[in-house]
Formats: structure tokens, sequence, C-alpha cells
């Protein structure tokens, strides 16, 4: 971020000011990075003198040593310092944050519950050709029961069927019943066991079954990801999901579009309210100011639920407008439980994170550049875009950037008032979290959107550079 | 001497709180009004009895989830656990749930029939110990249905005969049923249909038939409101809301009983508890799963109890004062026609069809 020296405000009695002045002085105060340029400085010095040989040793601190050195070493008990200031911040963040976030994000690949629970029958597995028409050998299927036996003994086999009904729609109660039932065999003695698993269930005897088993059976899998794609992972490789089950791509697109238009109408709506707020006077300033921030202290469901008392057909917005006479009785409008119901219902909640940073850069435009331009013979417009609006942009792309990653993320608005065009990806990880319990999945959408965030923030800095963005 | 005195205060003081908190029970139950009669009927008692302090936590929509995160960090903090039988088989198939013997575990009925003939079909998994029946089934506004109010649960797919928005719930489950019912096939059919690609394409063709009048609704407050506010003619939901919504806050809302869907919702102890507070948690259940305590809590709330030994002591609302068998759903005159949910079915196919519904409703 550039240093930019304080240029006093015309009103300078006023709070804003004042605290600004103090944040500007620390900012002048001698910084570690200060320090670091110096030494920068010093070193290209030296190095410029030996070369040109024209001065012998190198220059030397108040006792002796080498200032080189000394610097270096007050620099790195500044580092030091620094670090154990932050330590606890650190340690916190990475107990409370990074790794709770890596340990659920490396469930997208982690796939070893297979393996582990049917140990012998993965290993018999390889030597069968997934795509021969022919089914196992009876030692595949010895080996299914033996650790069949062992799966029901340590309960294990329903979890095991919960994790592959994910992939092949059934398994669940197969291999619950399946485990009902076989603890009648003896693993040791009762061979041949393939008819006998036959007889449980049909199912046992079905190339598809075993083709399952084997193409999941793998320690770390790309099957979550392809999922999160609508795609599959298959015996033959991985194929697209059939037509009637996409979604999650859909949903992922709708998703950004849906953020870019609640971002561009918090722009909108933001701007002339963050203008207003830098141009009154302090004392209205802030009486307006806690009219933004009102909403913000009210809970998220009360607002969202008004939303609903508001938008829907018999609401009051439908109401008034029908006794006005512009709406019909019988063409009431379609406000809520589609797309327009959650870009109303989100702009309102996130306006304020985008008033608030623009208002903090535009606070710091003079409005005598204004009146300069305007002296010089500018229109207000020219005015206006040519001199004030290029210094307010760091303050858009601040609020931009916020708005955009919270929309992104958004999860119970768009449950409520989304209806079924208007939710976003977020309310699928959240069914496979909470209701389907099939994490790998939620963790690989999860991944994915948190990839997309990161690319378009580096997009975002290649494009309008990050160094543009302002919080005041 | 002073620091070693505190020390030996403060671990004394620990000592005697964690003593304390071995009495305390956590019960994880919906919230609102179903764990006010619960409170009523199971809870105060039981405190009154043995002096165990009971806490409530309105946990239940997402224990599935919590319970595996609990499990998984080695530290289940829930003694009792109130869940949908679908769930509770979920959670049994996952281990998070420790399996109950109802013979040795829970009280035999007042005349000596046993606790697994008491329940009899109920008892769907080895996990899950049943409290109510309810049902899912359909309210609708007696002012806006014209002369002939709808008596059949395909009137809810007739847009010509009862024009407006209906309510229903954004899940396949229930929904799939009711639309192949009403497109045709035979009620024992259902599940066989299906099963198949095309029954579930048959079901989803007919509830395209009236997509773009439907409300989809996800928390099961929204379907009384929906009513209320007029914004729906018809619309889903569990029976308990509608008595509410039609007797405590005397709403021109009646019921449409036909074709109601029966479900379970219960008990289940978490797998994993140490060996004192399981005892304690059935010691508990034992208690509240008798057939006197589930006809109690049958006072505060129009669900059915479980026992068939309970039906009999069902009485007046405890504070309206109104007969309570006409408002349950296995009255008689209400079952006339009923459904019960199959859940070994959507245990399998829940997560392939809920793909193909939400696709669906994104079309």
């Amino acid at each position: 971020m550039g240093r930019q020296r304080p240029i006093r405000n015309s009103y300078d009695g006023d709070i804003m000011s004042e605290l600004k002045g103090t944040g500007q002085q620390t900012a002048d105060a001698p910084t570690p990075e200060d320090a670091f340029h110096e030494a920068a400085a010093l070193d290209a010095r030296e190095t410029d003198s030996q070369s040109s040989g024209r001065n012998g040793g190198p220059v030397l601190a108040a006792d002796g040593t080498p200032l080189k050195r000394s610097l270096s070493r007050a620099l790195r008990r500044q580092k030091l310092r620094a670090l154990a200031l932050i330590a606890p911040l650190l340690i916190f963040v990475l107990f409370s944050f990074i790794i709770p976030i890596g340990s659920m994000l490396f469930r997208s690949v982690e796939n070893g519950f297979v393996e582990q629970t049917l140990p012998l029958t993965v290993a018999e597995l390889k030597n069968w050709d997934a795509e021969s028409d022919t089914l196992p050998d009876e030692a595949l299927y010895q080996a299914f029961v033996t650790d069949m036996v062992a799966a029901v003994e340590a309960k294990e086999h329903t979890k095991l069927g919960s994790r592959l009904n994910y992939e092949q729609t059934g398994l669940s109660s197969l291999f619950r019943q399946t485990g009902r039932k076989i603890k009648k065999i003896d693993p040791e003695t009762d061979g041949p066991f393939k008819d006998k698993l036959i007889d449980i269930d049909d199912k046992w005897g079905e190339l598809e079954t075993w083709r399952t088993i084997k193409t999941h059976s793998v320690r770390y899998t790309n099957g979550y990801f392809l999922n999160a794609i609508d795609m599959q992972r298959t015996a033959e490789g991985a194929v697209a999901q059939p037509e009637n089950k996409r979604i999650l791509i859909t949903l992922f697109m709708r998703t950004l579009f849906m953020s870019l238009v609640i971002t561009t109408s918090c722009i909108l709506l933001g701007y002339p309210v963050a203008w207003i707020l830098a141009n009154l006077p302090a004392r209205s300033a802030n009486m307006l100011m806690i009219l933004v921030l009102l909403p913000f202290w009210t809970s998220l469901l009360v607002r969202t639920s008004a939303w609903k008392v508001m938008l829907q057909q018999q609401g009051v917005i439908n109401e008034v407008l029908v006794w006005l006479g512009i709406v019909p009785d019988d063409a009431r409008l379609v406000l809520i439980n589609n797309q327009l119901g959650t870009i109303i219902a989100m702009t309102h909640i996130l306006l304020p994170f985008m008033i608030l940073p623009m208002y903090s850069v535009m606070q710091t435009i003079q409005p005598t550049y204004l009146r300069a331009a305007k002296s010089m013979g500018a229109t207000n417009w020219t005015a206006f875009w040519r001199v004030y609006f290029p210094q307010s942009v760091p303050g858009i792309g601040a609020g931009s950037i916020l708005v955009f990653i919270l929309s992104i993320g958004y999860y119970i608005t768009p449950e409520i008032v989304g209806g079924t065009k208007g939710v976003f990806i977020s309310n699928r990880i959240a069914y496979h979290i909470s209701s389907s319990l099939n994490w790998g999945l939620a963790a690989a959408l999860g991944t994915i959107l948190l990839a997309v965030v990161l690319i378009l923030y580096w997009a975002y800095d290649k494009i309008v550079g990050i160094d543009n963005v302002k919080l005041g | 001497m002073k620091p070693t005195k505190l020390l030996i205060a403060s671990s004394a003081l620990a000592l005697s709180a964690g003593a304390v908190a071995a009495a305390d029970m956590t019960i994880v139950s919906w919230g609102g009004a179903y764990s006010k009669s619960q409170q009523n009927a199971y809870h105060a008692p039981y405190t009154a009895k043995t002096g165990v302090n009971i806490i409530n936590d309105d946990s239940s929509n997402e224990a599935v989830a919590k319970l595996r995160a609990m499990n998984e960090a080695g530290n289940v903090t829930w003694d009792v656990v109130d869940v949908v039988a679908a769930d509770a088989m979920r959670l049994c198939d996952e281990g998070l749930a420790m399996e109950i013997d109802p013979d040795t575990q829970l009280a035999p009925a007042p005349d000596g029939t046993s606790a697994a003939d008491d329940f009899g079909d109920l008892l769907v998994s080895d996990c899950f110990i049943p409290q109510i029946v309810y049902s899912t089934t359909f309210g609708y506004r007696t002012d806006l249905v014209g002369d002939t109010p709808p008596d059949d649960v395909c009137d809810v797919f007739d847009l010509e005969a009862y024009p407006g928005k209906r309510a229903l719930e954004k899940r396949p489950i229930n929904n799939m049923e009711w639309a192949l019912l009403c497109d045709g096939v035979a009620k024992e059919d259902v599940y066989d249909v299906l099963e198949t690609p095309e029954g579930q394409d048959k079901a989803l063709a007919k509830l395209d038939t009236i997509k773009d009048s439907v409300v989809w609704w996800s928390a099961g407050a929204d379907t009384p409101q929906l009513l209320a506010d007029g914004e729906v003619v018809m619309g889903s939901t569990y029976n308990g809301r509608l008595f509410s919504l039609i007797v405590e806050q005397k709403q021109p809302v009646a019921m449409l009983w036909d074709a109601q869907v029966f479900d379970l919702d219960g008990w289940i102890i978490p797998a994993g508890l140490s060996e004192e507070r399981q005892k304690q948690a059935l010691d508990y259940i034992y208690f509240a799963t008798d057939t006197q305590r589930l006809a109690d809590q049958a006072q505060y709330i129009s669900y059915g109890p479980a026992r068939a030994s309970s039906a009999p002591l069902v009485g007046k609302h405890a504070e309206l004062g109104i007969d309570m068998a006409p408002h349950m759903p296995t009255d008689p005159a209400n079952a006339t026609n009923t459904f019960l949910y199959n859940y070994e079915f959507w245990a399998d196919y829940r997560d392939d069809i809920d793909a193909k519904f939400q696709a669906w409703l994104a079309k």
C-alpha cells in the first residue's frame, strides 16, 4: 500500500480527521520494513565499494562490530519479538482454523475405509478383471465372507454399506441384510461360499456389485471430485453422470453469477449512500451511520424473515401495489422463492459490507479537489467522473471483494427465500454434511469453492491490483 | 504452603463439580412445543423421581452430523437423542447409536405384554426406541377451496378444481409416493414402481404438472405460516403443526388426512458413552417410554403414542381440555387411508432419487 502524506481535512476539528491523524503518524514511525530497505541499501553500497576496491574494511558500528552484522542482529531480535507478539493468534488460527479445515478438505480424497474393512477382499479383487464378463472366483467369495464376518463383529459393515451406497443405489440394504444372515456362516468350515452368498442376495451374483467395490477400494480416490463436477468414477474410468442427475455445475455457475449480480447491486445502491455519509457534517453523518449499522446488529434470520413478509404474494409490497391499482389482484408479482428474492434479500444483508469501506475511502477525498476542478471549468459530471470517482475506486474494490466472497458462501438466506432457482452450491454442501452424511463429496465441493475464490482473487489482483484496495 | 493449599482446594472443587456433572443428563430434541411436551410428560417426573437434572438441547435437526463429529472427536456430550426413525437407522448403520434389547431394556406393558410386542412393527431399527407416531399430511384453507373441500390427496394435483399455490417439502420423500398414487399406481405397488428409473421419471412427470404452483418448504413451520398468510391453498406438513394452527391459533384451516404418511420419532442412545452415563441413559429410557409416560405426552401434543397399550389411556389436552383422540393421526376416522414410510427403501434410494429430484427442481 502506498503511504501517502495525510492531507489535512478542511474540517480540521472533527473527530474523524483527528483519528486519521494518529493513524498516519504511526505509519510514519520507523518500521522493520524501513530497516530492511536501509540494510539492503548498505549491502548494495558494500558490494559496490568492494568491487571498485576504493575503500578497504566494511563500515563499523560504534562497538567495533561490522555495522551490517550488528544491524542484522538487531533486526533478528525485532523479528523474534514480532513473532512472539503474533504467536498467540497464529497458534489459535492454526488449531481452530487451518488444521480443522485442512482435515476436512483431506476427506475429499481420503478413502481408506473400504480397504480397512475388507482387506482380504480388496487384495483378491486385484486379481479379478473388472471388465471381464465372469464373476470373481471362489477365493474372492471366501475372502469376502471372512472380511464380512469380522466387519459384522466390529459393526462396520453397515457403515461400509452407506459408503458404497453413494456410488451404487441399493448397497446400503445389501450390506445390512447380508450382515444379519452371514452370522450363521462360519468362514473356516462352511465353504464353498459363492452359492451361499448368492443365495443370501442375488446382488452378490451381479458383476455390477463387484465392479463398484473394486472401483472404490483405492486408498485415495478422485471419485468425490468427479461427483462434484457431475461425473462419476467407474470401472471404465471417469464418465459423465446421467443427464437427470446433473446439478452441481449448474449450482456453481448460478452461485458465481448471482454473487456477481449481488455485488453489482450493492455497488449501485451503496455508492450514493457512502457519498452522502462522507460529505455530510459529522453530526448528521453519525446519525445516518447508525441507520446503516442497525441492520448489521439485527439477527440475520429476523432480517430474512422480514423480507419474506415484505415480498410474498400476500405481503406488504404486493398489497400496496394492488391497493394502488398498479398490479391486478389476480396477477400479483412473484418476488420471493426465486432468484429475485435471493438477490433482494442478500443485497440488503450485505450492503453494510459495501458501504463501510467505500465510506472510509471517500472520507479521505478532499472536497477541495472537486471545487478546484469546477473552478477550472469542469461540469458537475466531469468533476465527479474524472476527479472524484477515480479516488473512490479503492473503496469499491475492497467492498466488492468482501461482498462477493461473503455471498459466494452464503447459505441460510438462499435456503429461506431462494425457492428452487435461487439456491446456491452451499445449500447442497449443507445437505451433504448434515443429511446425506456424504462428507467426502461435501469436502470436494468445498475445496472447489475455495479454489474458485482463490483464482478469482488472483485474477482480481492481476487486473485491478490488490494494492488498489483500501479499507480506509 | 499457600499455593499448595490453593491447589488442593481447587482440585477438590473440580472433583465435586465433576460429581455434580455426573448427575446431569443432556437430552437432545426438536425444541418448541414438542420439547415442551417431553419436558412435561417425561423430564419433570423423572427429575422428581430421581433428582437427576436434565439439560435440554434443541439440536435434533442436525443430530446425525453432530453425533458423527462428536464420535470422531472421541467426546460424546449427549446422553439421549430424539431423532426420526430414518435418522436412527442411519446412526445405527454408522455405528453411532447403541443397540437396544427391547425385552430386557424397556418396560413391559402393564398387562405384562413384552415391550417388543407392545411396540410391534414400529421397532424399525435395532437402535431405535419409538416414542410417537406422527404423520405428514395436508392442511387446506377452508375459505379458499370453494364449496367442495378436498377429501382426496389427488386434489393436490388438481389445479382446475383447486387453483392456487400448494406447499410441498423440498425433498423427494413423500412427494414421489403421492405423485405415483395420483398417477394411478396402486398403493401396494408404489415402492416397486419407484425402484425403477421409469417409475421415478413417472413420479417427476406427475409433479411437473403442478411444479409452477408449488412453494417448496424446508422447515416444518413454513407450511402453517404460508397457510395462515393465505400464500397457499393447501400444503403438507407434520400433523402436530396443523393441530396447533387449527385448534390453538384458530385459523380457517382443516385437515386432509387422506394418504397421510406415517412416520416415527423416538430415542437413541449414542454409542461410546461411559458405562455410568450409559446406565443413566438406559434408566431414563426405561422410565420415559413406559405405557403411562407415552400416553401422558399426548396431553400436550397431537402425536400418537408408539405403544399399543398407551392408546386407550390418551385423554384430554392439558390446557384446552379438548378430547385428543380425534386429532391423533392414528384415530380410526383419520386413518382410513394411510401410508407407512418405507425406511429400507429410502435408506437405499435417498441419495440417488434426491440427486434426480434436485436436478428436476433446478430445471
